[in-house]
């Protein structure tokens, strides 16, 4: 009796299995469907349809001192913008922002002459017609040590909230308006960047090569223990009208990276690796874009 | 008099399935030209003949999902999300469409999410 049922059992499941088996093929049989790829162009999402330029002017940047944020993030941008979008790029020095963030908050005549008092030479470089690129670097590197010996120095910059005294600075619609005026009118790119070290240790799955009795290889995560080491990378990119001095749109971001502790990555190659998973957003901001996909066409 | 009017009906009833069959034939073969023209990247025609075959037959999903389809490719995201949304209602369960429309509404939320901090925190601070 027991015997019976469990064939009973045992039937009526393999019946069971095999209609959804049919279901199943009947379904992909009466479906016909085509991938196909598809490219989804994508608006900017600010209107720049306004400005012919571009001028990338300089970041307040802070962090490791291994990597100047201020030059390299200028110089990636303008590269970028050159080849990926219809603005034209105004090669120029870089601007010191924070000698102008630091000039905005100190005592009454600083502020009559926001920029000519404390750095008329760095301002000249500013205004100066374009002159090329490797020779704006050059500058700008020159430009670092003027600053660096003026008696009101900003304070070194080592986390984001160092940077919270010279963000007016994005906010100074006159300042910005003149430097708009000697560029005609152009469109500005500026904002803050923080490029800071940074370590963590934990728990970290990672794939271990085994070889069975017979020799087979086979992959299995293993988790252990490591110590890690990396960068963190915290732009924001600020787009200010270069005819009015407002600020149109600013967006921030935020990218990480970590190596084995073993491992010795320059901080430079950190930093263009970082930069390069934000750049497509940076870019979606002023230029539109294509979004690579696939999808299915159904009968 | 009754059995008049119940073999009017059903005469009706007889002559609307073939031409309900009718229409889904003629929306089907402009789906199908629809489809070997976007496979030659020609999306404008497809779009074309696909808007047919929803004229046609209204609640076609199948030609409707490419419709959507190509107003994706085209950037027209608005369209794309109603016709998206409109075949999905014809059926609500065909995962076909279903993974189109949720491959649809990561590139769609992208565009339209707001970022971490919008011009206007910064034009009135």
């Amino acid at each position: 009796m027991t015997g019976r049922l469990a064939r009973i059992r045992r039937t009526a499941r393999t019946t069971r299995i095999l209609s959804s088996v049919a279901a199943i093929l009947f379904i992909a049989g009466c479906t016909n469907y085509y991938e196909i790829p598809i490219e989804t162009p994508i608006k900017p999402k600010l209107d720049v349809s306004a400005f012919q330029r571009v001028l990338v002017a300089g970041f307040i940047a802070g962090g490791t001192d291994d990597v100047d944020g201020n030059l390299e993030t200028t110089r990636l941008l303008r590269s970028q913008l050159r080849t990926k979008s219809d603005l034209r790029v105004i090669d120029t020095d870089v601007l010191p922002l924070m000698d102008v963030a630091a000039q905005e908050s100190a005592p009454q005549e600083a502020k009559a002459e926001p920029v000519k008092s404390n750095n008329s030479g760095a301002e000249g470089e500013a205004k100066s017609e374009p002159k090329g690129e490797a020779k704006a670097e050059s500058k700008g590197e020159k430009g670092e040590g003027p600053q660096a010996a003026t008696p009101d120095k900003p304070a070194a910059i080592k986390d984001a909230k160092d940077l919270e005294p010279y963000e007016h600075v994005f906010a100074d619609v006159e300042y910005w308006k003149k430097i708009g005026e000697e560029y005609q009118n152009p469109l500005i790119v500026t904002g803050t960047v923080m490029f800071t070290p940074h370590q963590r240790s934990g728990i970290v799955q990672r794939e271990e090569e085994v070889y069975d009795s017979f020799g087979r290889r086979r992959v299995v995560p293993v988790r252990t223990y490591m110590e890690r080491k990396g960068y963190i990378l915290q732009p924001k990119f600020v787009f200010i009208d270069g005819r009015t001095g407002t600020v149109m749109h600013s967006e921030n971001f935020r990218e990480e990276v970590l190596y084995n502790a073993n491992q010795s990555t320059p901080a430079l190659s950190s930093y263009f690796e970082l930069m390069d998973r934000l750049i497509p957003s940076f870019l979606s901001t002023l230029s539109s874009q294509k979004i690579k996909g696939t999808r299915v066409l159904l009968q | 008099m009754r059995t008049r009017v119940l073999t009017i009906l059903l005469l009706l009833g007889a002559a609307a399935a073939p031409l309900a069959a009718d229409a889904r034939s003629d929306a089907k073969k402009q789906v199908q030209f629809g489809i070997a023209v976007a496979q030659r990247g020609l999306w404008r025609e497809a779009i074309y003949r696909w808007e047919r075959a929803v004229q046609i037959d209204p609640k076609y999903a199948e030609a409707l999902n490419d419709l959507a389809i190509a107003y994706e490719h085209e950037g027209d995201l608005d369209k794309a999300r109603v016709a998206y949304e409109k075949a999905l209602e014809v059926e609500p369960n065909n995962a076909l469409i279903k993974q189109n429309y949720e491959l649809f509404k990561e590139i769609n939320d992208r565009t339209t999410r707001k970022d971490t901090q919008d011009s206007q925190d910064n034009q009135n601070p």
